[in-house]
């Protein structure tokens, strides 16, 4: 009855948590400006099916492809295993699933083997990381903490596989000894070559079982508190974030309809502008973006398939589009936290542009979409970089030189360089 | 040139109208390597007897620059006053010498009031193929030379366009060889998003070097290309490597256009 309690406790303590934190999350998301992304529900779901459910954007790069796909469908599926023990927490019973028979036994042997599989991904994936040192998890904005946040995640998925590994032959050898309410239940395809191991002595056995079993589900629901503050809150935010990613061409930029007004009120002065939200061109610091692009911050799970791709980032400059979304995030976590400390009217003197991102950073894009192909979960780091060159042009007239007199033929010249655009036709008296 | 090549304005004047206008963008016109590009477009247009015109000195920079630039402003005030022009000559259909002008004349002229099927003249060039209006003969021969093809990023990222540059190539009977990174994986040539228009920052290569380091891995006799500022780009990097002899740079135009003696 004792245990009951405490699991309820423990259960409830965790979603609670959980909840507060999530709500946090998805008002800093609103605090981004409007954008419609509500049109065609059919496509959006498709993009949903086959980038986020189907991974397709995974497979370019086959080796990480092949293992996050067992880390994929062994979470997914594992979790069919968490709502048995969710059930026996809460009512005191034992595999209560038990009575399925020949399907309970084919689920158990289903999960070990995937088990087994997630416990060697994230293994490669830690040797990957640690001992390997690929480049594409190094780069400066690789600092301390995205790299124990990587760690962290694959140590806590190794230690709830192990844990539900070593439960699982407890349990098996229990049954075998005919314990006390051990059913005989389940098949273990794995777990029995774990069970030399164990001590023969059936108190033992007993304290190893519900020690792991309790390791277990208080892990996950630790992971689950983790999760919010971590990158691998991808694993939720995946789904949304490719339902509502842009459609159109990756080559058409958004027409600001607060400059066509002023445009149109310019070339006609009769003409009367519709009603449009005032505000500044661009943006300069997280709220000024969509909150969309706040979403793709939250999402991003720091892969670096964008930054290892980036022509700018592969010849040295200071670019990368990773960055470009952690500092996104970093910003919108900051502006959050200091709604709830000081009230949503603070200011902290802070803005994306400049204290997280650099003028040099966004002057070495070349728009050349490769980020946004790279992402397998379409989010886009080249809208953030326009918004805040945007900024820089339209609000500080803040371009570099050569960029001002680019722009200065094509109001005087109708080109971008300095020639007469009565000599514009002169090619055709070529050969 | 051996014909003239006809403007809106006299079309206009005597009471006909072309099947496509050709805009011919800002590098086409200016750029001297690029004006060869043009000026094989409009004989490859003449040689299939279809009927187009050109704005000549009515054109204007589509704002391009402008918007990747992050200047909204200046975008619109050409793409408005393009528009303006565009929809009083009753423009329906356009080709474009230049995946940039073919970008946003298509996706962002639209939502400014000015709607028309574009295409880039690469896909004319398939199309002409496909037609059979348009061979590989009575010109020079590709058969069996090493040819890469370097998508640029407004044409193949940008609106998904990977197959008709190609399909040009391959009536050539030619040998296509693809670069490691190619179609969406392709690697951009450095002058995107307005960088064309200023020094790089500060790095450790240039992005141009970097990619005809890349091409020339395939080793090809031809490097052929879709944009005037890929094109710019690589003849640069082909002549820092000192390689100007082995490997020709060409647009897909100028490849069909010599094909057919042109």
């Amino acid at each position: 009855m004792v245990a009951q309690i405490l699991f309820l406790v423990f259960t409830l303590a965790a979603i609670v948590l959980f909840t507060v934190n999530f709500r946090k999350i998805i008002r800093n998301i609103r605090l981004g400006k409007a954008v419609d992304r509500n049109d065609q529900p059919q496509k959006r779901l498709m993009t949903m099916i086959k980038v986020a459910f189907g991974q397709s954007k995974m497979v370019v790069r086959p080796i990480p492809a092949f293992l996050h796909f067992f880390v994929y469908v062994g979470f997914v599926i594992i979790n069919i295993e968490v709502l048995e023990i969710m059930i026996d927490g809460l009512f005191g019973t034992h595999r209560i699933f038990h009575g399925l028979g020949g399907l309970y036994d084919f689920l158990i042997g289903s999960f070990e083997i995937l088990a087994l599989t997630v416990w060697l991904s994230c293994v490669i994936f830690l040797i990957r990381r640690n001992i390997l040192k690929l480049k594409r998890f190094r780069g400066t904005e690789m600092t301390a903490w995205p790299k124990s946040d990587a760690n962290y995640i694959l140590i806590t998925e190794v230690l709830l596989m192990t844990a539900f590994l070593l439960m699982n032959a407890a349990d098996a050898k229990l049954q075998t000894l005919g314990v006390g309410h051990y059913v005989t239940a389940g098949s273990f395809p794995i777990s029995q070559y774990l069970q030399a191991l164990l001590p023969s002595s059936e108190n033992a056995l007993i304290m190893l079982e519900r020690g792991c079993w309790w390791f277990h589900i208080l892990g996950i629901l630790a992971f689950l508190n983790y999760l919010p503050y971590s990158k691998h809150f991808h694993i939720l935010f995946a789904f949304p974030n490719t339902y509502f990613s842009n459609l159109e061409p990756k080559g058409e930029f958004t027409n600001m309809p607060s400059v066509t007004n002023e445009v149109k009120a310019m070339l006609d002065p009769s003409f009367v502008p519709a009603e449009t939200e005032p505000g500044k061109f661009g943006a300069k610091d997280v709220t000024d973006l969509t909150w969309v692009n706040l979403m793709n911050a939250y999402t991003c799970t720091e892969c670096g398939r964008c930054t290892s791709v980036c022509p700018a980032n592969i010849t040295g400059k200071l670019l990368s589009p990773r960055k470009i979304m952690m500092d996104t995030r970093d910003r919108i976590t900051e502006v959050g936290k200091n709604i709830d400390k000081h009230g949503a009217e603070h200011q902290d003197g802070k803005s994306l542009l400049d204290d997280y991102i650099t003028r040099e950073e966004i002057w070495a894009c070349t728009s050349c979409n490769a980020c946004v192909q790279a992402c397998p979960v379409n989010i886009d780091p080249l809208q953030i970089i326009m918004e805040l060159r945007r900024f820089a042009v339209m609000e500080e007239s803040q371009a570099p030189a050569s960029i001002n007199a680019m722009m200065g033929n094509i109001e005087n010249n109708q080109a971008p360089w300095k020639y007469s655009p009565a000599d514009r036709f002169n090619w055709a008296e070529g050969n | 040139m051996e014909f003239k090549v006809p403007t809106m304005a006299e079309m206009m004047a005597a009471g006909e109208e072309p099947e496509i206008l050709f805009w011919v963008g800002c590098a086409g016109s200016y750029d001297e390597r690029a004006q060869k590009i043009t000026r094989d477009i409009c004989k490859i247009l003449h040689h299939v007897g279809i009927k187009y015109a050109v704005l000549g000195t009515e054109e204007s920079c589509t704002g391009d620059p402008a918007k990747r630039a992050g200047n909204e402003f200046l975008f619109q005030m050409q793409a408005m006053t393009n528009i303006e022009v565009l929809n009083a000559y009753n423009i329906k259909k356009i080709v474009t010498g230049c995946p940039h002008c073919f970008n946003t004349i298509k996706n962002e002229y639209p939502g400014l009031g000015g709607t028309y099927e574009v295409i880039h003249h690469t896909q004319l060039i398939q199309d002409l193929i496909n037609e059979g209006k348009l061979k590989a003969e009575g010109g020079e021969s590709f058969k069996g030379k090493k040819i890469t093809y370097h998508d640029p990023c407004y044409l193949g990222r940008g609106n998904g366009i990977y197959e008709a540059p190609r399909k040009a190539l391959e009536v050539l009977d030619a040998q296509l060889v693809e670069m490691k990174r190619c179609k969406s994986n392709g690697l951009c040539c450095g002058a995107g998003g307005a960088q064309m228009f200023k020094e790089p920052e500060k790095g450790n290569k240039d992005i141009n070097v970097e990619r005809i380091d890349e091409a020339l891995e395939t080793n090809p006799q031809v490097i052929a290309a879709g944009c005037p500022f890929c094109m710019t780009m690589l003849s640069d990097g082909i002549k820092l490597k000192d390689k100007e002899q082995e490997v020709k740079v060409l647009d897909i135009a100028e490849i069909t256009a010599r094909a057919n003696g042109l």
